[in-house]
């Protein structure tokens, strides 16, 4: 069992969350980067999609009261074993007894804590992830919570660090125009593509809020409710974009812009609140 | 050629299908499941759209166009939809500011509001929150200025040309008319939403 000591400000249950349940209001949800949170998990021996923890900002502090293996990825973040800084992208042993502890991250926002066998969790629509717009799945860590790992089986691959580059500190996310960009002037394809835009605080697994320029529309008729795709950057009558991530609504009435493309999903889900970013359009 | 309006590309995994009216968006979603194509991992209708998502890359404009006209062609033979009847109350906090807004009483209002035939459009906002189209032109008032912060589940709400129930208590701005207690979204259930998209309504005053 692992005893959880401290919550950190964020911690949830994910894996690759619960896909074919949009037409029924059910967003997908799972880790908001899924590649490090397979990382991890291939780290330890696991199944890519075994359920690990997802961090935001501030990590959790954990107690083994059974030897365990470990892979942290995702964010920069400090994490310490019994007060010795271990390797991020890699696996280690905690004996039973020892604290783990990570601190906050320094680039990007989520970090992934992977143990070998997987956290045990009750799967709700086949997925132990936390979808936090919905409300289903297991409820986010609080202090004192035990958690339970499942059987171990897979091979632990031998590798000793992961090659894999942290998150960046101004990302350039690449972007397919459309589904909506006709209800957008030419102007707000080249505003969003040439200005550097800022995270705002106001954002969560749901979506990403941008702060910068006005995207202007040239339609100010209301759009009817149709499906968002993961990514979409939507505008709402503010003006202002909004990135939508894992947890995100599955219909919508704001124009979506432009989609980020699906091999920049993850750096998404590592934008940070205050952090400045770069879209190029493909 | 398939019926579509527009196919557009919504990402490198998905593609946005714009139709004429709900009712093509349902004969193209069903079609579309009854034939379910390899890595076809989202069909989620709209209004009057259907958004399809795949695991990996969109297939070409095309195909996707071949596609649609393959579900189309199947979807002739798609059996008759859902029906299901729901005992509403006209009970909500809502009911008298709207009845006057529609220059009707509330009596008015309500005989109004049952004599509709319903159909789910599509779903979205939260699990299982139902979009039900078919109401009477005359009751569309505007969502709220202010959203409410907690509206009670199974609260029965109307706004522009919808009528939903809150599936659960969560914020909402719809205008609260009355109430019904059937559970309307229940995870552990199969389906785990009583109203899908298509299935025809009829509410019935307790």
């Amino acid at each position: 069992m692992i005893e959880v000591i401290k919550s950190g400000a964020l911690t949830t249950i994910q894996d690759l969350g619960r896909p074919g349940f949009a037409q029924l209001g059910i967003p997908r949800s799972g880790a908001g980067d899924r590649g490090s949170l397979k990382l991890a998990n291939r780290l330890v021996g696991n199944a890519e999609g075994a359920a690990a923890l997802e961090c935001t900002l501030i990590g959790p502090s954990l107690l083994f009261h059974d030897d365990a293996l470990v892979a942290i990825t995702g964010a920069e973040i400090p994490a310490l074993l019994d007060g010795e800084q271990m390797a991020l992208n890699s696996a280690f042993s905690a004996a039973a007894g020892s604290l783990l502890e990570l601190a906050t991250t320094s680039a990007g926002l989520r970090s992934y804590i992977a143990l070998r066998g997987g956290i045990e969790a009750e799967p709700v629509m086949g997925s132990m992830s936390s979808d936090l717009l919905s409300g289903l799945g297991p409820a986010p860590l609080t202090a004192g919570q035990m958690l339970a790992t499942g059987p171990s089986a897979g091979e632990v691959p031998a590798i000793g660090v992961a090659a894999v580059a942290a998150p960046a500190d101004e990302p350039l996310l690449r972007v397919i125009p459309g589904p909506r960009e006709d209800w957008f002037g030419d102007r707000a394809l080249e505003l969003l593509a040439k200005s550097s835009w800022e995270v705002s605080s106001d954002s969560n697994r749901s979506g990403a809020r941008l702060i910068g320029p006005e995207l202007p529309r040239v339609r100010s008729d209301d759009l009817l409710s149709e499906g968002i795709a993961h990514g979409a950057i939507q505008v709402p009558a503010s003006g202002q974009p909004i990135i939508l991530l894992a947890d995100h609504p599955t219909t919508g009435g704001y124009p979506v812009i432009a989609v980020i493309a699906s091999a920049d999903l993850d750096a998404a889900g590592q934008l940070r609140p205050g952090q400045q970013l770069r879209f190029a359009l493909s | 050629m398939s019926n579509a309006r527009s196919i557009r590309r919504a990402g490198d995994r998905s593609v946005l299908i714009e139709l004429d009216g709900n009712e093509a968006v349902q004969r193209l979603a069903a079609g579309l499941e009854a034939s379910r194509s390899e890595g076809l991992e989202e069909i989620v209708p709209g209004h009057e759209t259907l958004l399809l998502v795949w695991s990996e890359a969109a297939p070409a404009v095309a195909e996707v166009e071949q596609l649609i006209s393959g579900a189309e062609r199947s979807a002739k033979a798609i059996a008759e939809p859902d029906r299901i009847a729901l005992t509403v109350r006209y009970d909500g906090p809502d009911l008298e500011p709207i009845a006057a807004f529609c220059g009707l009483s509330t009596e008015q209002l309500v005989a109004r509001h049952l004599a509709c035939d319903y159909r789910v459009g599509f779903i979205g906002f939260s699990p299982g929150f139902a979009y039900l189209l078919g109401g009477d032109p005359a009751l569309q008032p505007p969502r709220l200025a202010e959203p409410r912060t907690n509206v009670p589940a199974g609260a029965l709400a109307i706004a522009g040309p919808y009528t939903a129930i809150y599936p659960r208590s969560s914020p909402g701005g719809w205008n609260l008319i009355g109430s019904c207690d059937e559970p309307i979204f229940s995870a552990e259930k199969n389906p785990p939403a009583l109203l899908t998209a298509g299935t025809i309504v009829r509410l019935v005053a307790k």
